[in-house]
């Protein structure tokens, strides 16, 4: 086990002893530079993570990277209370995204099932000394006793991070938010909930331009719901959101105000020999992602991964099995729920491997250029910084290795469903959470 | 516990070319819709019993094992939609996909001819299909003489919400002891499909022995007036196979009415799916509550063909439902 050196670089010191559930990380993200990453939980905390950089030349030689230690953290949502439903309203951070920076400090977007927030995040570490009308620690002197004048300096302090709500996006919508995507103009973002997308302007909060709208006049006629959605990393007129039908959308911001005729659809004809009566459930697409190219997209269903050409509808380029041997338990996960997990996919820095997630705190990634791909387990258990993470391997027939789990043993209590990928370099952050009694 | 795991990716990528083709996935044998259900599912098979005289019942116990799989699969879907009531707003994704399995059920239940199904139930009264499908604990459910009226909970939704007055003494009064028997907490939510069962073996059996079509003499729950949008409707086209007594429900009025809250001013989908209710949130043994006749007795008695059978079937309806 010692040849490859991976490692988890998270310096735990910072967690309590006891865990709860409002600790389960419901989202992670990177972001541009890959300094900082944050996460979000479904306290409604988030915790941003910064790297250290590591300056000694022996870690060069390695190839390792510095590790991430707590940045900040803040309280981003507080439970909420729809007076007019009676309903709650939880505080889970479903998505966090950063915007591009271009000043000192930095800004992400966070959001809940109803309300987005835009918080900055910046650096304090000096402070004015030397005042004429107050001592240290802020009181007003006497002025009987000020004898000279002296101008005031600013002396470095302990680096202080400081994060405020500079904006509060809400009422914006109806139903849950499931996805937020800063757009390529820097000025705007896209808000998308079960049927509506949005678009607000970073600065605007009392107001938003409704761009897809798939709400029937007759809500007996619904069958089918936005899943996620995505502006395209470089023409800002471009966007995708995924169905629950496993379809995919591309609108163009430029045809009309109002994008519910979309400019290309991309749908995989269904395989009659696989035809279910769970086919639908198990096509709805959790997560897509356009490549860093802009020219592919990524979608994650429940037991694949596909890989699309923009300029090919008529189905993905490529089609990864994550764990195709839950087909004939199809039954079953629908009967525990488990059939709804909504599993995000990534792309890596080159868009020449993707990773998702899967059970048992299992994740597979996938070489594109081979089209080979590999079961790895996320373990903190004993692991030692820089283990190797072990390849691991589900077994489904032929001959069983010593190592191999069962189908049947799979945990499916552990989940990995939030992922991200270091924007430059190969460094992945993985959400692992067990179910915890308080 | 809850933690982020940060690696560096590095050494995954050479891995790829050193592994063996069988990697993570071998192949998956090809699965048909009974391997669907073979696995995972808390079922009982009991084939000791049954003696295969003739072929052709292999074939209709196969066709019959995949209805009862099919039936469970819906009951529980429907228990899921039920159950979606909580404190906080439903997953509407969630929701929607369930409502589609739904749909998709009955279409083909209806396209199958379930209703043929049905007749076969009838016309052989001895028959009890060997292998038995008990799909979860919450149906409670361990009797044989459930396969055949298991397919009537799906169309009869109605009789949810009050006490029905039940056709087939033999047939319920089976089910009736069985259900005292297995009386457990989620079992009450059983209770209510088993009304509804009842119900539906009522109808059938008078659509079946007075061979009229929506005689009109009941008058069931609709209480309400729903106007029947045109678009065919799966639900409406099982009522219509089945020429249930209350006229023609609008088309989505079965699905509406198990989806809608006591409040009787609730109907539409949106309502259940957006969670907007003026009633307080109900738990899942509110629902049976909510189920306890609240209707007056005018609706009870409107099926005077069976009455004389039923007064001692009628009282233990009542103790089970608990009013």
């Amino acid at each position: 086990m010692g040849e490859d050196s991976e490692s988890p670089k998270i310096n735990h010191s910072f967690l309590r002893d006891y865990v709860t559930e409002a600790d389960v990380i419901s989202t992670v993200e990177f972001n541009q530079t890959g300094d900082l990453l944050a996460t979000g939980d479904k306290g409604g905390r988030v915790v941003i993570f910064q790297r250290e950089t590591e300056s000694k030349g022996e870690s060069e030689e390695l190839g390792e990277s510095g590790e991430y230690n707590v940045y900040s953290t803040f309280q981003s949502h507080e439970p909420d209370f729809d007076y007019l439903k009676s309903l709650e309203i939880e505080e889970k951070i479903n998505k966090i995204r950063w915007l591009p920076q271009q000043n000192a400090a930095h800004f992400l977007l966070s959001t809940n099932d109803k309300t987005i927030k835009l918080w900055k995040v910046s650096e304090r570490d000096k402070r004015p000394e030397g005042y004429n009308l107050k001592d240290e620690e802020g009181r007003i002197k006497d002025i009987s006793t000020v004898t000279s004048l002296r101008v005031p300096v600013l002396k470095p302090t302990d680096l202080m991070v400081e994060v405020r709500p500079r904006r509060i996006f809400a009422n914006g919508h109806t139903y849950h938010v499931n996805s937020i995507s800063v757009n390529s103009d820097g000025e705007t973002y896209l808000s998308a909930d079960d049927l509506r997308i949005n678009m607000w302007h970073l600065d605007i909060t009392d107001r938003s331009f409704n761009i897809v709208d798939i709400k029937p006049a007759n809500m007996e006629d619904l069958t089918e719901v936005i899943t996620a959605a995505e502006f395209h990393p470089h023409h800002c007129q471009l966007f995708v959101y995924s169905s629950s039908k496993g379809t995919l959308r591309l609108c163009d911001m430029r045809e009309s105000a109002l994008c519910d005729k979309h400019s290309k659809i991309f749908e995989e004809p269904e395989d009659p020999g696989n035809r279910s009566f769970f086919s639908e459930i198990i096509s709805s697409v959790s997560d897509v992602k356009f490549s860093h190219s802009g020219r592919y997209l990524l979608t994650r269903d429940y037991l694949t991964v596909k890989v699309w050409d923009l300029n090919m509808e008529k189905g993905p380029v490529e089609t990864y099995q994550v764990h195709e041997y839950l087909r004939s338990k199809l039954c079953s996960l629908y009967e525990n729920d488990c059939i709804f997990d909504k599993f995000e996919c990534v792309w890596n820095s080159t868009d020449s491997v993707i990773m998702t997630g899967a059970y048992n705190s299992f994740f597979r990634m996938f070489d594109r250029e081979t089209g080979r791909g590999v079961t790895l387990e996320a373990w903190r258990e004993n692991s030692k910084p820089r283990a190797v993470l072990r390849t691991r391997r589900v077994y489904t027939g032929g001959r069983r290795r010593r190592g191999d789990v069962g189908v049947d043993s799979l945990d499916f209590t552990k989940k990995i469903l939030h992922m991200a990928w270091h924007p430059a370099e190969n460094i992945i952050a993985i959400a692992t959470c067990n179910r915890v009694m308080q | 516990m809850a933690s982020i795991f940060v690696v560096s990716a590095e050494r995954f990528i050479p891995l790829f070319p050193r592994l063996a083709c069988q990697g993570v996935l071998l192949g998956c044998h090809p699965c048909f819709r009974l391997n669907m259900f073979s696995k995972g599912t808390k079922r009982k098979f009991s084939d000791g019993d049954e003696e295969i005289s003739d072929e052709s019942l292999v074939g209709a116990r196969v066709a019959s094992s995949y209805s009862l799989q099919r039936q469970s699969l819906l009951d529980m879907s429907l228990i899921k939609l039920q159950l979606c009531h909580m404190l906080v707003e439903p997953n509407l994704c969630r929701s929607v996909l369930i409502a589609n399995t739904v749909r998709q059920i009955q279409e083909e239940m209806t396209h199958d001819g379930s209703w043929h199904m049905v007749a076969e139930a009838f016309c052989s009264a001895g028959q009890s299909p060997s292998e038995r499908l008990v799909a979860t604990e919450v149906l409670c459910r361990s009797r044989e003489q459930d396969a055949e009226p298991k397919l009537f909970s799906v169309i009869s939704y109605e009789g949810c919400r009050e006490e029905e007055v039940v056709a087939d003494e033999t047939l319920c009064s089976v089910s009736v002891s069985d259900t005292v028997s297995n009386v457990c907490l989620a079992g009450r939510i059983g209770q209510c499909w088993e009304k509804s069962e009842l119900s539906g073996v009522e109808r059938d059996e008078e659509a079946l022995e007075d061979s009229r079509l929506g005689s009109g003499e009941d008058e069931e729950i609709d209480t309400k007036d729903r106007a029947s949008t045109e678009s065919p409707k799966t639900i409406g086209q099982v009522f219509g196979t089945f020429e249930i007594k209350n006229g023609s429900p609008g088309p989505d009025s079965a699905l509406e009415e198990l989806f809608s809250d006591v409040d009787t001013s609730y109907y539409d989908l949106d309502t259940m799916l957006t969670g907007m209710q003026s009633a307080p949130k109900m738990g899942p043994y509110d629902i049976l509550d909510s189920l306890a006749p609240s209707h007056s007795s005018p609706s009870i008695v409107s099926t005077p063909n069976c009455r004389s059978d039923l007064n001692e079937l009628d009282h233990i309806m009542e103790i089970i439902v608990g009013s």
